[in-house]
């Protein structure tokens, strides 16, 4: 089988073989391979429950892959509630011609991306659609976690509490861009997409205080800071030296006129802690691969409710606002 | 040379000890200045270094900035806009540009929501895309719609000729490339302009020599530093402007003196001679009518001109901004975006009703993003 044709999505022989030879063999897991119109799940606890759509463009970009994107994502926004990864659904809408070897590519990124959290694919679907109708794949996934840390809350940020991002920012934006067709230049940057769920299990088993925590995707640093600053009626008072920034992506910011905060992550994550746990939960998450460069850039103030305050080394300030106008789109 | 980093090119130039002590001395100075200090920093560049780095927090009071109308996206005039969106409407055309020009609101529509209505619009990262995609698209009408000041003008030159010596015929260009020098001397035309000092861009001079700005001292008896973009320039310059004042001097001078030159890069002045040449008059978004302050394409090339071949569908007559707007006032200096009625009220980045709100080198753009605490 070279390509993907229309008939891999017709309901009959050819799909059935699609999934049988590609998904059952990667995603290999006793619901799935039940078969079942739907899969039956026993959770023991709470649910956290979450879905999302990927469309980045180029599917494969230097540091990952939609595939990697679509598990990691879904897989962080669970994380990020204090839910372990359980049960993930993956629906595919797979454009006429697609290459089976790209496919191929994909689903195992997926495969290896899940063995991260433990997560499993227990359900899915596969369309495939006339040339043209999508550009090459598209690809949803919805996930189930059980929460084992309740009370982590966007809207619950307490005064005093200490702002810590997992790792350095912006790198999945700035990524994509130098991918971008003719663009034409080259650098050193690796999109930091990856799975934060053994960076928060740490957290948890550390019984780390945690008021907050959000992954940075779309926005960038700039939105959750803001979300958080005006969900939670505070101000959160950064200090910009201390946000670290790798120098590739700062020099694609200085060469197009971004900036490094308002990029899209898919692997970090801006985490609000108890200010006498800040000290440990630094140490756990710089104890993990993904938050090996975590760092603390800032706390939670009354001074300006619903504002972010950035503080300059030289002894200024202003306040950081929500990125505007269209960045970049299809990022994720 | 092969070591070198990109980081080099700014680290120094955003030090923070350097830009405290600097901020020491322009305080010390200004001390021994007999009248306020009105700069304006011509170029939409220079006051997103200010707001972005707070630099107005760290001067003294008597020291205060003018934001000029250095943006060539706030200065473009609604027909002009309205003339991109008709040439997106033309059978079998793709229209480029660069970057904001795609929010800019014209009279009844955005580039972006032409766009979205399915018509072929594409921003460009580079002028030099255009190619490809001119060669990619035989059977479509390429049109790249220009902007930018003396700086951009060279890569538009550049994509000119080799759209011309390459012999491609899909390519055609609107231009609307404007000039410094003479929306300086429009300001200061108004007799309430409060304008006594100018920061210069260092990357129009890059192209255009620092020599453009060398009457300008004598005419209107103020000081100009060309500068650079970083914030140590920014300080070096402000300390320059003020030790001239203080020693009773006005004279152009260079801060920038790592890439300016008096008579600046002449190779690009001779291209874009080649090619462009002024044109009679072009209306600024908010000034009005300046004469000789842009180029358009000389006559000899009129069969890549986008303006000529599709003259009967531009449309001509000016369009006003919103009345409530106050863009042109805050160009000249006249007057703050904290006083405009509207500003981030019925006026953001996300619907702009004035120019100086939708580029990130727009005044009121930039006091909106980077508003002092």
């Amino acid at each position: 089988m070279k390509d993907i044709q229309l008939s891999h999505g017709g309901g009959g022989e050819e799909t059935n073989s699609l999934i049988r030879d590609l998904f059952y063999k990667a995603f290999e897991n006793e619901t799935l391979l039940a078969a079942e119109d739907a899969a039956l799940l026993k959770v023991e606890k709470n649910i956290a429950f979450t879905t999302d759509s990927f469309t980045v463009s180029p599917i494969f970009f230097s540091g990952g892959d939609i595939g990697k994107l679509a598990i990691a994502g879904t897989v962080n926004d669970l994380a990020m509630m204090g839910a372990r990864p359980l049960y993930l659904s993956a629906a595919f809408i797979i454009e006429e011609g697609f290459a089976f070897d790209k496919l191929q590519m994909i689903v195992d990124s997926m495969a290896k991306e899940l063995k991260k959290s433990g997560a499993k694919i227990v359900c899915g679907d596969t369309k495939v659609v006339p040339r043209g109708s999508v550009d090459q794949i598209f690809i949803n996934t919805a996930g189930i976690g059980e929460v084992i840390k309740e009370g982590i809350s966007s809207n619950d940020l307490h005064l005093d509490d200490v702002i810590i991002v997992t790792g350095d920012v912006g790198r999945h934006g700035a990524a994509v861009l130098m991918e971008r067709e003719g663009l034409g230049i080259n650098g050193d940057i690796q999109s930091d997409c990856d799975t934060l769920w053994p960076a928060v299990e740490a957290l948890i088993d550390g019984n780390i205080s945690i008021s907050a925590m959000r992954d940075a995707t779309r926005g960038g640093l700039s939105a959750v800071l803001n979300e958080w600053a005006e969900q939670s009626s505070v101000c959160l008072e950064i200090e910009e030296a201390h946000i670290p920034i790798n120098e590739p992506v700062q020099g694609i910011c200085e060469l197009f006129g971004f900036e490094a905060l308002d990029f899209a992550n898919e692997g970090t994550a801006v985490v609000c802690v108890a200010p006498l746990h800040a000290q440990m939960a630094l140490d756990i998450l710089r104890s993990t691969e993904v938050g090996k460069n975590a760092q603390v850039i800032g706390r939670v103030t009354n001074k300006k409710e619903g504002k972010v305050i950035l503080f300059s080394s030289h002894g200024s300030s202003r306040y950081l606002d929500l990125p505007k106008g269209e960045l970049l789109p299809r990022i994720c | 040379m092969d070591n070198l980093q990109l980081k080099d090119l700014y680290e120094g130039f955003r030090d923070p000890s350097v830009i405290k002590a600097l901020a020491k001395q322009i305080n010390i100075e200004a001390k021994k200045l007999e009248k306020p200090l009105y700069i304006m920093e011509v170029c939409g560049g220079h006051t997103h270094t200010i707001m972005k780095y707070g630099l107005k927090q760290l001067l003294p009071t008597n020291i205060d900035f003018i934001h000029g109308p250095g943006c060539p996206v706030c200065i473009m005039p609604k027909e002009r806009i309205d003339h991109a969106i008709a040439l997106s409407e033309q059978k079998d055309v793709i229209l480029l540009t660069l970057g904001d020009m795609i929010r800019v609101p014209g009279s009844k529509s955005s580039l972006a929501e032409h766009r979205a209505k399915g018509y072929d619009i594409r921003p460009l990262y580079s002028p030099m895309d255009a190619l490809g995609i001119a060669q990619d698209n035989p059977d479509k009408k390429v049109i790249f719609f220009a902007i930018g000041f003396e700086t951009t003008t060279p890569m538009t030159a550049a994509l000119i000729d080799r759209t011309v010596k390459s012999k491609i015929n899909n390519l055609f260009f609107h231009i609307n490339h404007v000039l410094v020098p003479p929306a300086v001397d429009a300001i200061m035309a108004d007799k309430r302009a409060k304008i006594n000092a100018f920061i210069g861009p260092s990357h129009v001079s890059v192209i255009s020599g620092a020599k453009i700005y060398l009457r300008i001292p004598e005419a209107y008896k103020a000081p100009v530093v060309v500068s650079g973009f970083e914030p140590v320039d920014v300080m070096q310059s402000i300390l320059m402007i003020l030790r001239q004042r203080n020693e009773n001097r006005s004279e152009m001078e260079i801060e920038y003196s790592r890439s300016v030159t008096l008579e600046g890069n002449t190779k690009a002045q001779e291209l874009i001679n080649t090619y462009l040449h002024p044109r009679g008059h072009f209306r600024w978004r908010g000034i009005g009518d300046i004469p000789d302050s842009a180029l358009e394409l000389r006559p000899e090339y009129a069969k890549y001109d986008a303006e000529k071949i599709y003259a009967d569908v531009l449309p001509q007559e000016p369009i006003d901004d919103h009345k409530l707007c106050i863009c042109g006032e805050i160009l000249k200096g006249l007057a703050k975006p904290h006083d405009c009625s509207v500003f981030g009220t019925a006026c953001t980045p996300n619907k702009p009703l004035g120019s100086c709100m939708v580029s990130s080198e727009g005044a009121c753009n930039a006091y909106y993003r980077f508003a002092e605490v």
